[in-house]
Parts: structure tokens; sequence; C-alpha cells
């Protein structure tokens, strides 16, 4: 399936995977993002049981330096 | 005077001054300047988190040397130019700090600018989203410009704290307008004197925070001014004594600026008295 995280499409070979698996696949802490899909705020508690598919936009989001 | 405490929300604090994560040359220097300041809370902003394995090692991650068990975190909503975007944005920290254990989780610092060229806060926008976050549950800290009639409005729409900007933010001119911001005291403070308003953005150097803490603000909140400084560390030990120096001079009540002379020594009994009038 295809995505867009961050605005990149990326091609996944597992269809219909969580958004903990997603995590995993780009080596991210859970405890140090947040994820919107398809423009919705996922809560932390709900990574594992969230599917994803084809065509879906993701933002997996930091906190970075700002002022 | 360190002990001296004051409020924003449920929030107790001591230390008056807000010190930015962003713009550090190196994150050693970051955290030395932000332990030199003394702060308590430091801002964030929230962006794309870096997907690739390479960027990631070059980049690295504000979290790596943050302490969030030190600092409460407040997260801004900066780079936003519509309320949408803040109340997104506002969603996205309050999941990161919650998950974070931080207890800046349920507030933000509320930017919703008009252009990139002035970054100048869109006052329309802003008393807008402060109305969204507020209803979504959020203490709101307001950034907007100098205008103590848009402070009243966002006040009035429910945020804890009113910001209003010393000048446009990053540009180092200071405090521009005294005169606007005196008035934003006035008016926020008018039937509420502990309301506290944090002059928020265009901080060049110390006297710019002594200047903004005399006219009787509550806080300064700064960063470009520290993290683009000679050396950024000595700039934040600078910031630290001005924040002091400006609330002491503030509490203890200036003088009235006068048109003529007046002597600190007597007068009087001189040996030569003075022949000229």
């Amino acid at each position: 399936m295809k995505l867009q995280v961050n605005g990149q499409t990326r091609s996944f070979e597992e269809n219909d995977a969580t958004i903990a698996r997603l995590l995993q696949q780009f080596d991210l802490t859970p405890l140090r993002v947040a994820v919107e899909l398809n423009g919705m705020l996922v809560p932390r508690a709900e990574y594992d049981q969230t599917k994803v598919h084809d065509g879906d936009h993701i933002e997996i989001v930091t906190l970075v330096g700002g002022g | 005077m360190s002990d001296e405490t004051y409020r924003i929300g449920s929030f107790e604090f001591t230390s008056r001054l807000f010190v930015g994560t962003g713009k550090y040359t190196d994150p050693e220097t970051m955290v030395r300047a932000l332990d030199a300041s003394g702060c308590q809370v430091v801002t964030v902003a929230v962006r794309r988190d870096v997907l690739d394995a390479q960027d990631k090692a070059q980049k690295g991650s504000l979290l790596d040397y943050l302490d969030t068990q030190r600092y409460t975190v407040l997260p801004n909503t900066a780079g936003c130019f519509n309320p949408q975007g803040a109340v997104r944005s506002a969603r996205l920290s309050r999941e990161l700090l919650e998950g974070l254990r931080n207890p800046g989780a349920n507030w933000v610092k509320l930017e919703v600018l008009a252009d990139r060229k002035t970054l100048l806060p869109d006052p329309v926008g802003t008393l807008e989203a402060t109305r969204a976050l507020v209803e979504l549950g959020f203490d709101v800290l307001v950034y907007t410009n100098d205008d103590p009639i848009l402070a009243r409005r966002i006040k009035d729409a429910g945020a804890i704290s009113v910001m209003p900007a010393g000048s446009p933010i990053g540009s180092g001119q200071g405090i521009l307008n005294p005169a606007n911001i005196r008035l934003c005291l006035e008016y926020l403070k008018e039937d509420d004197p502990d309301y506290p308003v944090i002059v928020d953005a265009g901080v060049g150097t110390a006297s710019d925070v002594s200047i903004a803490m005399e006219l009787g603000a509550d806080g300064v909140l700064l960063n470009t001014g520290v993290a683009s400084a000679r050396q950024p560390v000595r700039m934040a030990t600078a910031m630290n004594h001005a924040i002091q120096a400006g609330r002491l001079a503030y509490l203890a009540g200036r003088i009235p600026k006068k048109r003529y002379a007046s002597a600190s020594s007597p007068l009087q009994d001189v040996i030569a008295p003075a022949s000229t009038t």
C-alpha cells in the first residue's frame, strides 16, 4: 500500500498495518511523537489498534526547538 | 527576591524569564544557556518528525537534550497562519507532552501569524483561535501585538495570559512602544492585578528585559536574544540578572523624571560657596 507520511509518498509491504507498526518501521519512539491520521489526532493508547489503509494521510510530529 | 512566587493559571513559578529552545548553534550550548538563564519554563515547537535514519543521525532530537523533568514545557503554535492550524498544533503538542508526563501538557502559547516577513500576529485569527482553544479546555497564553484593546478582548475570551510583543519576533528591536505595553498592563490588570502579562518577542539585550519588567510586566519570553548572541551562555546569565533587576526596580518604585537636577550632596555648608546662581 501507499501512504502519504509527512507529505511524502511511502510504500509499505504490509496492508492494514497499525500506527504502532508504522512507528516501528521508521524506528520512532512512540512517547516522542504525536500522530494524525487523515487530519484527526490518534491518541497514543490507540496506536496498537488503529490501522492505516492505502492512500491515508499520516502526520508524525515531534517537539523541536522553538521560541 | 528569588523566592517571590507568582501564578499563571494553575502554575506557580519564581523565575519570570521564559526561554526558547530554537536557533542555538548546538544542543550543548542550549542546555547551558537554559541553565544560566534560571528559567523554569522553556518553549518548544511542533514539527514533522524525521523519518529517515540518515537524517535522524544528522539532526538529532531536542528530546535527547532537553530535561523535561526539570522544565515546564510551553509548546507554541509558531508557523501557524490560521486558527485551524493552531488548534491542530495545540492538540498534537498536548498529546506529546502528556506522553512525556510534562506538566505543560495542557497549556499552549498561541501564535497565529499574519505573514512571513513581519511574523506579526493576525489579530482576528488570534482572537478566533483563543476562543476555540479555550473551548477545547486548553490553558492559552496568547502572543499578540501591543494593542491594549485587542489585549483586553483576548483576556475576555478566556486566555490565562496575554503576551504582547515588544517588537517583531527575532528582530532584537527591544520594546518599541513602552506606552502601549503600559496601557496593556493597565487594561489587563485594572480589576485583576495578578493577571499575568508576559512581554514576548523582540528582546535584543539585557536592558530590554529590564525595561519590560520595570513597566510592570510579570515576565519576559525570549529566544533569539540569547540563542544568537555571540556568547549565548553569558547572555543568558545577563538576562537572568536583568529580569531580577527589572522586577526589583518595579517593586521598589522608580523616581519621577524631573526637568532639573536635584543634588544628592547637601548644597549647604560647602567650604567655598558658589557665586553663580
